[in-house]
């Protein structure tokens, strides 16, 4: 099978997102928040601080504390998942703090912490790309110092080729060499990556063709972000 | 409303200007010869410093600044206050302008009740406020709005001209936070009403130029009402 044969079975080019929706200051009782949506895959983030950090023990005097909390909401999927803590929202909770917390400049608040809190409401793969670009958009609007935005977007490979932003049905692709799920976080305007993950298999060479693929992808995210920080300036708080 | 009337917006990371004919100032920083934003909100240049002014997030408290908060809490040698910032803030007794016994702190002014004061200085144990100059004290009456306090300055406008127009049409007396907690007093319940619409109405319009203008016509069109 070449290429120009190959289908993704909901019509998209190979290197075509779904559709991306953002939004911000969607919660008026929180200093931040954020909504960004890959096609069904919704994400919202709320964040609060600089504040007090409580339990005090886990306070850092040489700078503020990123804490992060995703979420998947008991009905973001079909068949109803157990709210609360599981294993894989507190892996996800701590690689969106390494995602998010380079681009922070948090060392004019020691002994403070910044809350993110990271709900999906609906989940068709990419939840923690969404929860990553929602988050950083969520930092911004509360007025933290950041030195750039970070976008995020899953790369997967379907058999042997490579394609840009997986959803469900194409992360449990069975043909060929099956599905390999890869998501990337890049600072904005700079060549820096935040994150990395790789769950499945892949040579070398195509994981550099990833990089750049999921590079290219990220600055058409990057403007949608732009876009929804620069017109929600003035509305309410 | 036509783009010249908007002021720019800027997102963290975004280059404002290239080469060395302007200075980075707050909200911003010098990357090689370009400045970037590092902060979310509105360009301000003044001569050649370029500065990113935020319009959200939390209040930061700073030394001097007047704040408006509400007692949360008595103990023997002062008042826990809520002024909105991360902690709260502390009037000790010594800070109140008369003497005053440490057993009769609740006399004076009881929980709930609301405190004009200003930062006298911010230590590792907390914010310390005083309420020891002209202006400051318990608030009697009048009405409490809340805004962003990174849209105070804005409220107060340049050299107070915003906020004099606000008080001179509508009748009022209005005291501003720097934690955006405002007072206004006036002689009736409708002249403050008005005055908390215009504020509301030039937090809401903060990104617009020329604002001072806008809201005198705006005044004007609701008096007529």
């Amino acid at each position: 099978m070449t290429t120009k044969e190959f289908k993704r079975e909901d019509g998209r080019k190979l290197d075509e997102t779904r559709e991306i929706k953002a939004e911000v200051g969607i919660i008026p009782n929180a200093d931040g928040s954020a909504m960004f949506a890959f096609g069904d895959t919704i994400a919202i983030a709320a964040v609060y601080g600089p504040r007090q950090m409580y339990p005090q023990h886990q306070k850092n005097p040489e700078k503020s504390v990123l804490r992060c909390n995703y979420s998947m909401l008991s009905f973001s999927v079909n068949d109803r998942i157990r709210p609360g803590p599981n294993r894989r929202s507190m892996e996800i909770s701590k690689i969106t703090e390494w995602a998010l917390e380079p681009v922070l400049m948090i060392e004019q608040f020691p002994n403070m912490v910044i809350d993110v809190y990271i709900a999906i409401l609906q989940a068709n793969a990419s939840t923690r790309c969404a929860g990553i670009n929602a988050a950083a958009m969520a930092l911004a609007h509360a007025g933290i110092p950041m030195k750039d935005l970070v976008s995020s977007v899953s790369i997967g490979k379907l058999d042997k080729h490579l394609v840009v932003d997986l959803n469900k049905k194409e992360e449990d692709y069975e043909e060929g060499e099956g599905a390999t799920d890869m998501p990337f976080a890049f600072f904005s305007n700079e060549d820096k990556i935040t994150l990395m993950q790789l769950d499945g298999n892949i040579s070398t060479k195509q994981y550099k063709e990833a990089i750049e693929l999921a590079k290219k992808a990220c600055k058409k995210i990057y403007e949608v972000q732009k876009e929804a920080l620069k017109k929600t300036i003035g509305e309410g708080d | 409303m036509t783009e010249e009337e908007k002021r720019k917006v800027v997102i963290p990371g975004e280059v404002i200007a290239k080469g060395d004919d302007y200075l980075p100032g707050e909200g911003t920083e010098k990357r090689e010869k370009e400045i970037v934003a590092i902060k979310y909100g509105l360009i301000e240049e003044q001569d050649r410093l370029i500065k990113v002014i935020p319009l959200s997030g939390v209040y930061i408290p700073r030394r001097g600044n007047v704040v408006i908060g509400t007692v949360e809490n008595i103990t023997y040698y002062g008042w826990v206050m809520n002024i909105g910032a991360s902690e709260n803030a502390f009037i000790p007794v010594s800070e109140f302008p008369k003497y005053i016994d440490n057993e009769d702190l609740e006399e004076v002014i009881s929980i709930g009740e609301v405190v004009v004061a200003k930062v006298l200085g911010i230590t590792k144990r907390g914010i310390d406020l005083t309420m020891k100059s002209s202006g400051l004290g318990r608030v009697e009456e009048g009405i409490i709005i809340k805004i962003n306090s990174n849209k105070v300055p804005r409220v107060i406008g340049k050299g107070g001209s915003m906020i004099n127009l606000i008080k001179t049409e509508t009748n009022t007396n209005i005291t501003v936070g720097q934690n955006g907690i405002i007072w206004i007093k006036g002689s009736k319940i409708e002249e403050e009403l008005l005055a908390k619409k215009a504020i509301v109405f030039v937090s809401e319009k903060s990104y617009i130029h020329g604002l001072t203008d806008k809201l005198k016509e705006w005044i004007e069109e609701q008096k007529k009402k």
